[in-house]
């Protein structure tokens, strides 16, 4: 046991730097940004932890990881431990240590931030996790005699995986429907190798093979199997619905159809998916960035993966191009930062109007309009306003539009009888995530619109109680 | 993994698979399509399911070797397997009976056309088959299509079998009979669709395409297969594939299809120059096939 320091003395310590990758090296490559705290980093950053009584922290995680046990354990040494402590309400935990927006949930309720940097549990929730991993002892928890009761999930993303796991554990029998040929879903797709490694995601996959559930992937549910043939046909108890918002938006502006014009989704699923970066070993082709100019349009965390995706793929200018200011942008700090020192180009409150193209019907150039900050809109952000005459050209061989997705109406048109809002989400019900028919739950994006990994994950969480009540005892 | 049961070439470079899917064999309509990606390096590229059989539990899918995915999969025989087969995608074709069916299929896409034309049958249409080819040796299904149609017209460009012309030529000769025509489905080229469109446009006679765009998950997640059908804007792998001809924006559908050619170019040549890597990956698929992975764990 590690002597705890007095309280005053660990507000003393520094918050611990995550060490990285160099900008000028890294906006090169699609290795990992972060490399991870080492153990002595990593236990110098847990004796900064006051050990409230009453740890904000876990309340402020939405699937509530007991986060003061963890570090505690982590003080002590005892990684595996930590490790398995995690695993108790959280199937991911190198996922979420590494892509989880901390700064708004753990991180933001701990007490430290209020007068010191708040400790940072997202880089040690990593540590913990990789270290395991790299010991190859996961401490798998303990599964529940078999109940004889089959769950079908739909879809492998952070909402299904967590529900998954935690079926799993109380004994249901349980099978992740994917459409796509690798599971987990956007995380898989959609989020860079350069913040997190497949490999993790692979890794995070087989634990959950190993706990005895079964992956199918290519099945299309809502076109391959129906929800109601999942019921009648393949004998399933359940169906948890998490789909994810999957639908690409557009701008709806002139020019949109030029080649050369991307969805972020498609962008990033060449990318991250078909590893069209690189070519010699991969037969997914992409638009040649070599030297070119590429404007991404949006200011999320999908607008920063793509921009800092074409950056990689040798762009020589990359561009955000934004509508509000810095302020207002809804990425995370950490990314935006990570973006602006690998020499992306900011071009807030700017706005596109126009893709431009030549006779092959190959994009140009962006017409663009300067944007000022007016009154206050209902969403309480400043509304963004164009500024007359400020309209100008700019030239760009490649954009990719990251303006936000929809829902995938997919499963619901083959499901008439579930019923969806008229934005196309599924109506679920929040505490108990279920819809209006019986046996089947929703939960993640396709019910409440794009939101982030770990909100997913928490909603899967509040499916698998609903649900393994309602398998319990058979009452809707 | 998705074993082939049957392969045979229908002509020079156009192969027929019977593939293991009994899933999409069961739900399977005419019009619709998988998507397939051959090992662990391959592209996703959608194929028309041209048949399948939900005893065998098989669909039949058609392919002709133009692109490097294509060519590779074609030197795949009964025996192996495909590593990836998803669908049915797309919406099914509209089958009813409007009278008399006019269905075209140029090359391959008559492959395509072929499960929509015995479908048009059995709904009561009086069914007219154009079939359409550059050459006699690039003629595929004849047989199929014969005994699925009321009237088929074989047409060549180079006049080596059947008629000397093209699909157009008989569409308008038929017409131009005063020949009623209540429906057309055309599949084929880009150019020969665009054709066939001009062809019934003045007469206003119902008109759909099955197109072919580049396409990525098939599931409307992507965005890349967006077509754009009287100014809107459609998912062809959600919305489509077919869709009403004289609304198509075909300039753009070629633009777009273009987008990769070089790319592509390389990728077919380096691939000619040496398939070795490519075949030996897609026979590895197979051994995993043939040794299972231990199944999952309970603990």
């Amino acid at each position: 046991m590690v002597d705890k320091l007095p309280p005053k003395q660990r507000t003393k310590i520094p918050r611990q730097a995550m060490p990285e990758q160099e900008a000028c090296q890294r906006a090169h490559n699609f290795d990992e940004v972060n490399l991870g705290l080492t153990e002595a980093i990593a236990q110098r950053e847990s004796q900064r932890c006051l050990t409230c009584a009453d740890p904000k922290c876990t309340h402020g995680c939405p699937v509530g990881v007991q986060i003061r046990e963890v570090v505690d354990l982590v003080r002590e040494g005892e990684y595996l431990s930590a490790a398995a402590k995690l695993r108790e309400d959280n199937v991911l935990p190198a996922v979420t240590g590494r892509v989880c927006p901390q700064e708004n949930q753990c991180e933001g309720a701990c007490v430290l931030a209020r007068r010191f940097n708040s400790l940072a549990i997202g880089h040690i929730e990593r540590f913990v996790a990789d270290y395991e991993r790299k010991t190859g002892q996961v401490g798998l928890p303990e599964r529940a005699p078999l109940t004889g009761k089959k769950v079908a999930i739909v879809g492998s993303g952070p909402a299904g995986l967590s529900c998954a796991g935690d079926l799993s554990l109380k004994g249901h029998e349980v099978t992740v429907f994917e459409a796509l040929h690798e599971i987990g879903g956007v995380l898989i797709y959609g989020i860079p190798e350069f913040r997190l490694p497949k490999e993790i995601v692979r890794q995070e996959v087989e634990n959950m093979r190993a706990m005895g559930i079964d992956f199918q992937t290519n099945v299309v549910i809502g076109k391959t199997v129906t929800i109601d043939e999942l019921f009648n046909e393949e004998g399933y108890d359940a169906v948890f619905i998490a789909t994810g918002a999957g639908l690409p938006k557009f701008m709806n502006i002139p020019g949109e159809q030029l080649a050369g014009v991307y969805s972020a989704n498609e962008f990033l699923t060449r990318v991250n998916l078909m590893k069209a970066y690189d070519p010699d070993q991969y037969d997914s082709p992409i638009y040649d960035c070599r030297g070119r100019n590429v404007a991404i349009v949006g200011g999320g965390n999908t607008a920063m993966d793509s921009v800092r995706s074409a950056l990689r793929l040798g762009a020589k200018n990359a561009y955000i191009i934004y509508r509000r200011s810095e302020e207002e942008m809804p990425a995370r700090g950490e990314e935006v930062h990570h973006a602006k020192d690998e020499g992306v180009q900011f071009m807030n409150l700017h706005n596109p109007l126009e893709f431009v193209g030549n006779e092959e019907g190959n994009l140009t150039g962006v017409k663009l309009v300067k944007m000022e900050l007016g009154e206050a809109d209902e969403s309480g952000r400043r509304r963004p306003v164009p500024i007359e005459g400020s309209e100008f050209v700019m030239p760009i061989d490649m954009a990719v539009v990251a303006i936000g997705t929809g829902a995938n109406p997919l499963v619901q048109s083959t499901t008439p009888d579930m019923a969806t809002n008229k934005w196309g989400y599924i109506v679920a019900d929040e505490e108990t995530s279920r819809t209006n028919k019986r046996g089947v739950f929703a939960g993640g994006d396709i019910v409440s619109g794009a939101a982030t990994v770990i909100l997913a994950m928490g909603a899967g969480r509040v499916a698998a109680r609903s649900m393994h009540e309602y398998l319990e005892t058979g009452q809707w | 993994m998705f074993p082939i049961k049957e392969s045979r070439f229908l002509s020079g470079d156009v192969k027929l698979f019977r593939v293991e899917a009994p899933r999409i064999a069961r739900k399977r309509q005419a019009g619709q399509f998988v998507i397939v990606r051959i090992h662990e390096h391959g592209e996703r590229i959608p194929l028309t399911i041209a048949d399948s059989d939900v005893e065998q539990g098989t669909i039949t899918i058609i392919v002709q070797g133009v692109g490097k995915t294509t060519r590779l999969l074609n030197q795949l025989e009964a025996g192996d397997a495909i590593l990836d087969v998803v669908g049915p995608l797309g919406e099914p074709s509209e089958i009813k009976n409007f009278g008399t069916v006019v269905v075209i299929g140029g090359g391959v896409g008559t492959a395509i056309a072929y499960p929509t034309a015995v479908a048009m049958k059995q709904a009561g249409n009086h069914v007219i088959t154009i079939v359409g080819a550059r050459n006699q040796s690039l003629l595929i299904l004849e047989d199929e299509v014969r005994a699925t149609s009321d009237e088929l017209y074989l047409m060549t460009d180079d006049g080596s079998y059947g008629e000397h012309g093209f699909v157009t030529q008989k569409l308008q000769a038929l017409i131009d009979q005063g020949r009623t025509i209540d429906h057309v489905l055309a599949i084929g080229p880009i150019p020969m669709m665009r054709a066939v469109a001009e062809v019934t446009r003045p007469h206003q006679i119902s008109t759909i395409v099955s197109l072919n765009p580049i396409m990525v998950d098939g599931t409307g997640m992507c965005g890349g297969c967006r077509v754009y059908v009287g100014k809107e804007c459609k998912f062809a792998c959600v919305d489509g594939p077919e869709f009403d001809a004289h609304q198509v924006d075909f300039t753009n559908l070629i633009q777009r299809n273009k987008m990769y050619r070089d790319r592509e170019q390389e990728s077919l040549e380096a691939f000619e120059a040496d398939p070795t890597h490519d075949l030996e990956e897609a026979h590895h698929c197979q051994m995993e096939q043939r040794f299972p992975e231990v199944g999952p764990r309970t603990v």
